[in-house]
């Protein structure tokens, strides 16, 4: 206000009580309930711009309702290419289909519930080469909040709920010893299948930093993390299983579960207790992604505009 | 009179050479274009070995699994064909998203109109400008590791030029059907359903992930009634092989007539578009 005052003298008369009169409301107003209020006031942001996301996808009607369909659709044509294998033999890396639904509901169900709220994050790219990253830094909130809030993709529920049916129907066809371990191994192979996924997408935007139009060598991780998440890790290779197994750590997210679920022997590299290790790969990737999103926000030095 | 006839047929000539080097002109900017993307490449080649990788694992274990063979693909042939599709993938678009989407959504296809160019033939030789560049650091690379792994080589060396041919024909298809999703747009304005519809099929459809012949024979008829097996599984056919002669010049004829089908649907609903078109904001 002070400043405002100070350079009008100059401008035209007019000026100087527009935007005396303009602050002085809202600073009043912002500042003394933001002191007393805290958390929830903190976080109204968010939620007003998640509820205006929200409405905005449901505006075009025919488009969302497409949207919706496809999603599901994008669910039932990955089994699919699955299922089309086992018409031919009857096990697949030790597997048989039904025991496959496990690996795969619970891999895709991880995958479209982190998808939900981080796959936002795969804009950033876009952001880089357009330079309106810049204007996040201009708002008062931590970057990657603002990041993964900026969008909010309702569609993916609709995968997530066809992940569910299929990890529903592994569940029901399978016969699982039931008990608190067995529901204590799924939460938490759950909840280390959907920080794991988080954590790719968020390593991936670090890496964006770098590479700016080289988006499609972390989606060969993120994408090709879920195929190979999808997949039963026994057939894999030496370099993959080095690769998809400990480096990306995608065969804790279905594979390694279902193998302890069903108690049944791992193949080389992977024993079977591998399955109750879920939270410490998605430690491990949720490391990795915050050191390459730290590393990649201090060599990012603006737009240029 | 006959002076006349001649003049106008001269000069149709020199218009018709005229365009004919225009449109090789945006062929070459869009190769020019993409090729000024060199980081880029190289990540589509991570993608293309990496997804690579991982489908030799699981069509391996499956042919294995099978005995050794599996609706004619040993391991060797089924190599082939996982190398050459990888290959073709940076040129067939399996997205659904293009420029032309973004044109019509912003309304600056309204600009696209008014050149004295056909708006189809152009977006369509652009997109197949930068498809062809992407085979050279995308493609060839990828199918050099299919050859250090172990590749079935053609009986006949005829299969080269016609799976060239093919591999053009899929190439082009590929550019002029993703052209129709995004002139969805004059009628959807948001067409994001649309394309993610398209990206969930095109890729399944086209053999992308577990070959065609492997399909049971419902699916397979199914995938044969849309354009998609004539993008990459037929070239992929040709070029190992896989086809004999007959059956390459088979493939090639019903690529040639999807691709009259796609151009002729794509141009009417240009033509239509135009008069839908309603550019907002001022």
């Amino acid at each position: 206000m002070a400043e405002a005052a100070g350079a009008a003298p100059g401008a035209a008369v007019g000026a100087a009580p527009g935007a005396a009169v303009g602050a002085a409301p809202g600073a009043a107003v912002g500042a003394a309930p933001g002191a007393a209020v805290g958390l929830g006031a903190r976080l109204r942001p968010y939620r007003v711009v998640l509820a205006a996301r929200a409405r905005s996808q449901t505006s075009y009607r025919a488009n969302f309702a497409l949207d919706l369909v496809s999603s599901m659709l994008a669910a039932v044509v990955e089994l699919g290419e699955i299922w089309v294998l086992f018409r031919s033999v009857t096990h697949l890396g030790g597997l048989e289909f039904h025991q496959i639904l496990l690996v795969f509901g619970l891999a895709d169900l991880a995958f479209s519930l982190a998808d939900v709220a981080f796959g936002h994050c795969d804009e950033l790219a876009v952001y880089l080469r357009a330079g309106t990253l810049d204007v996040f830094y201009l708002r008062p909130q931590p970057l990657l909040a603002q990041l993964v809030t900026g969008d909010i993709t309702l569609r993916r529920l609709a995968r997530a709920a066809a992940g569910l049916v299929v990890l529903a129907a592994g569940l029901a066809l399978n016969d699982i010893p039931w008990g608190v371990t067995s529901v204590g191994l799924l939460a938490l192979a759950l909840a280390s299948g959907i920080a794991m996924f988080a954590a790719l997408f968020v390593w991936a935007a670090g890496a964006q930093f770098f590479l700016v139009d080289g988006a499609e060598m972390t989606n060969a991780f993120v994408y090709g993390g879920r195929y190979a998440a999808t997949q039963p890790a026994s057939v894999w290779s030496r370099p993959l299983k080095a690769l998809f197994g400990f480096a990306v750590p995608m065969a804790f997210c279905g594979f390694l579960p279902t193998l302890r679920l069903l108690g049944r022997p791992g193949p080389d590299w992977f024993p079977t207790w591998l399955g109750w290790c879920g939270p410490l790969a998605a430690l491990w990737a949720w490391g990795m992604a915050l050191a390459f999103w730290r590393w990649g926000v201090r060599h990012y030095q603006g737009g240029g505009g | 009179m006959v002076a006349a006839g001649l003049a106008a047929e001269v000069s149709a000539r020199a218009s018709a050479r005229a365009t004919a080097r225009v449109y090789w002109r945006l062929l070459r900017a869009g190769f020019r274009r993409q090729s000024t993307y060199r980081l880029a490449a190289a990540g589509g080649f991570v993608a293309n070995a990496t997804f690579g990788l991982l489908k030799v694992a699981v069509l391996f274990a499956t042919v294995r699994a099978a005995g050794g063979e599996l609706a004619g693909y040993d391991v060797g042939r089924m190599n082939t064909y996982i190398w050459i599709s990888q290959g073709m993938l940076g040129s067939i678009n399996y997205t659904g998203k293009t420029e032309i989407a973004v044109r019509v959504k912003d309304g600056s296809i309204a600009v696209d109109f008014l050149r004295p160019l056909d708006v189809q033939a152009a977006e369509i030789t652009t997109e197949v400008g930068r498809a062809l560049f992407a085979l050279i650091p995308r493609g060839i690379p990828t199918v050099l590791i299919g050859v250090i792994i172990g590749m079935t080589a053609p009986n006949s060396p005829a299969a080269y030029p016609l799976g060239a041919l093919s591999l053009l024909l899929g190439i082009v298809l590929s550019a002029a059907t993703v052209y129709l999703v995004g002139v969805c747009g004059f009628w959807l304005v948001e067409n994001r359903g649309v394309q993610i519809c398209y990206m969930v099929v095109s890729g399944f459809l086209a053999g992308l992930f577990v070959p065609i012949p492997l399909f049971p024979s419902y699916l397979r008829i199914a995938a044969y009634a849309t354009p998609f097996p004539s993008m990459m599984m037929f070239p992929v056919d040709v070029l190992s092989g896989r086809a004999d002669l007959a059956g390459s010049l088979g493939r090639l004829a019903v690529q040639l007539a999807w691709l009259v089908a796609v151009g002729a649907i794509g141009q009417a609903m240009t033509r239509a578009g135009r008069r839908q078109l309603e550019v907002q904001g001022g």
